[in-house]
């Protein structure tokens, strides 16, 4: 058990869950740069005493509550569903299963509804994959993977991440957390050659860098609040709302206290892929004044037909 | 050769509810049934299909989603362990399953030649989505006819429901055309619920029916109304309609499986015949089916 209520992360990973860094790194010069970044952070990672690898992907969708990664062992060979071509993905991770059933506990304790898979043969998403075979080749630290729920919007997402900031708490465990997203997510619709890959739209690249700019000035929490603009400006309508900027920050800490450094920013089939390191330090750029409340509870969508009837 | 037909169109809901309340051998988890209305009237059609001589079935599923193009199932055989990324405790499914090659690069070509953006998916360690095998085990649990698999093309969400109401009609087409000129009997299936809110948790014992009722009553009167219209032959303004039902519905129909089914079939003017009706963790299913045939075409509730 820890003594303070600070979970000791060592730093957070925000990286793209396309395939091609992994799968063909060399078909253009920016993959190769991902690849690289990539290489680095793991390298960062075995310089440390880590304990657990914590992944949020977003490309793992659940409709009931929060799935959390919970077999020990988990072998499969993924495929992309896009980018089948591109070649198989044999993986196999080793879970921190322990800390995958604390979890749980731990949404449960929050409000949230939360349950653990176990089962062989589960599909480990794509983004998940990338990230744990380039972070982790080697399984030298247990990982656990948690699901972005289709229907939450912020309050269950910052909740979650609190309860993963209560789990880590409790073990004591130095974590790196890891978010598998996209930037801007709108990809071409056709087949390129990789060698001319290049961002969707000069307006994705253009908020994608003004992005990069806040992470690179460690403005984690200045994100966060952003989240809902950075949805309707460069997110593909598929789920209600963009939510790693919010799970990242309730995890590592709601705040701008941090050391950014974007390792790289590439087109990834248009979409853009960056991967970014936040290292909590005691340097902060200042907070500004945040109109949306905090959450510590979950207590359910508030149905607003509910409030305010005539008798 | 005589030119192939259609020789029936299923729009055939595919929550893996209904696979783990048969408890089929391949699927590893017991239940203790559940969900009967559908999975009746599923058992009433697949006895219909028993009946009709058909080659092969092509099936359409909103669970193999793909942002580049269209793609189609281009091996032979596929044989691996469907687990549902959503349900894992309700489907772990053990497959074996043929697919109609040539039907299916007949269709990719005729889908091309019409400016459709395609692929064929030829890597032997894909496995086939859960949308599929829920639909083709409850339709043909014998599983003795070769599948094609269309993937479902995210027009809705990168573009709008009318786009995806355009091309997923100009792949129906496309489709139909292929079909015909291959000289085969094929079965199309729509995998597709139709309002589609789920609710977020999930009783102890998730066949406890007395827990399961739809999401609300918007959905259910949404739902009745496409049936009716349905009933009535009036598939095209089922088609029209549709931009508004998957909007104020979140209906399953986004992926383009009915609109490119009904396509395909030049949007039939006779009644569907109607199988059952029930929801499902929330969402709502029904299960239909368009007979060409005026002598085999059955008035079944
Ligand atoms: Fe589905």
């Amino acid at each position: 058990m820890s003594e303070s209520n600070e979970p000791e992360i060592l730093f957070g990973i925000y990286c793209p869950p396309h395939p091609q860094p992994l799968l063909s790194p060399n078909a253009n010069e920016g993959y190769a740069r991902l690849r690289a970044a990539y290489d680095e952070c793991r390298k960062r990672i075995e310089e440390n005493e880590v304990d657990i690898i914590l992944v949020y992907s977003t490309t793992w969708p659940s409709i009931i509550g929060h799935q959390i990664q919970a077999l020990e062992k988990a072998v499969w060979t993924h495929v992309d569903d896009d980018f089948h071509y591109l070649g198989s993905m044999p993986y196999e991770f080793w879970m921190d299963t322990e800390f995958a059933h604390t979890m749980r506990d731990n949404c449960e304790k929050r409000g949230l509804e939360a349950r653990t898979v176990e089962y062989e043969g589960f599909p480990i998403d794509t983004g998940a994959v990338v990230a744990l075979q380039l972070l982790n080749p080697d399984n030298r630290i247990p990982a656990c993977i948690i699901s972005s729920n289709m229907y939450a919007n912020r309050a269950e997402t910052i909740v979650l991440g609190k309860a993963a900031r209560d789990t880590l708490v409790e073990q004591g465990k130095k974590a790196v957390v890891v978010v598998v997203s996209s930037l801007s997510n709108r990809m071409f619709t056709e087949h390129i050659d990789p060698v001319e890959d290049r961002i969707h739209s000069q307006k994705d690249d253009d908020w994608n860098r003004k992005i990069l700019e806040f992470f690179g000035d460690g403005r984690l929490e200045d994100l966060s609040q952003l989240s809902r603009d950075i949805h309707g400006q460069i997110r593909v309508q598929k789920v209600v709302a963009y939510k790693p900027a919010w799970w990242m920050a309730a995890t590592m800490g709601q705040h701008n206290n941090y050391e950014g450094e974007v390792l790289a920013y590439e087109a990834l089939h248009g979409s853009g892929g960056a991967v970014i390191t936040l290292t909590p330090s005691s340097v902060s750029v200042g907070d500004k004044e945040f109109d949306e409340d905090d959450v510590e509870v979950y207590r359910g969508d508030r149905n607003v037909l509910d409030k305010g009837m005539l008798e | 050769m005589a030119k192939g037909q259609i020789v029936a169109g299923c729009l055939a809901p595919h929550p893996p509810h209904l696979v783990y309340a048969d408890n089929p051998p391949q699927n590893e988890a017991y239940s203790e049934g559940g969900w009967e209305t559908l999975r009746w009237g599923y058992q009433r059609l697949a006895r219909k299909l028993k009946n009709i001589d058909y080659d092969a079935i092509v099936i359409f599923t909103p669970h193999w989603q793909t942002y580049i193009g269209t793609h189609f199932l281009g091996l032979p055989e596929f044989s691996s362990k469907s687990v549902d990324p959503v349900f894992p405790n309700l489907f772990r499914y053990n497959y074996d399953l043929k697919v109609d090659v040539e039907l299916s690069e007949a269709m990719r070509d005729a889908a091309s030649d019409q400016g459709i953006i395609t692929k064929m998916m030829r890597n032997p360690d894909f496995r086939v989505d859960y949308g599929t095998i829920t639909s083709c085990h409850l339709l043909n649990p014998e599983w003795d006819k070769p599948i094609v698999t269309i993937s479902s093309n995210r027009n809705t969400h990168y573009y709008s429901p009318e786009v995806m109401v355009e091309q997923a009609t100009a792949l129906g087409h496309a489709c139909a055309k292929a079909i015909e000129d291959s000289g085969k009997r094929v079965v199309l299936v729509a995998s597709h619920s139709l309002s589609h809110r789920h609710f977020v948790e999930e009783a102890p014992l998730p066949e406890d029916m007395s827990r399961e009722h739809i999401y609300n009553h918007s959905q259910y009167v949404w739902d009745m109304k496409i049936i009716e219209m349905m009933r009535d032959g009036k598939s095209r303004e089922v088609i029209d309609i549709m931009p508004e039902f998957t909007e104020q519905t979140i209906a399953e129909t986004e992926g383009g499986g009915l609109i490119w089914m009904l396509g395909a079939m030049g949007f039939p003017d006779f009644p569907a015949e109607i199988y059952g009706y029930q929801s499902v963790i929330g969402t709502g299913n029904v299960i239909a089916c368009w007979d060409p045939n005026d002598e085999t075409r059955e008035y079944v509730l």
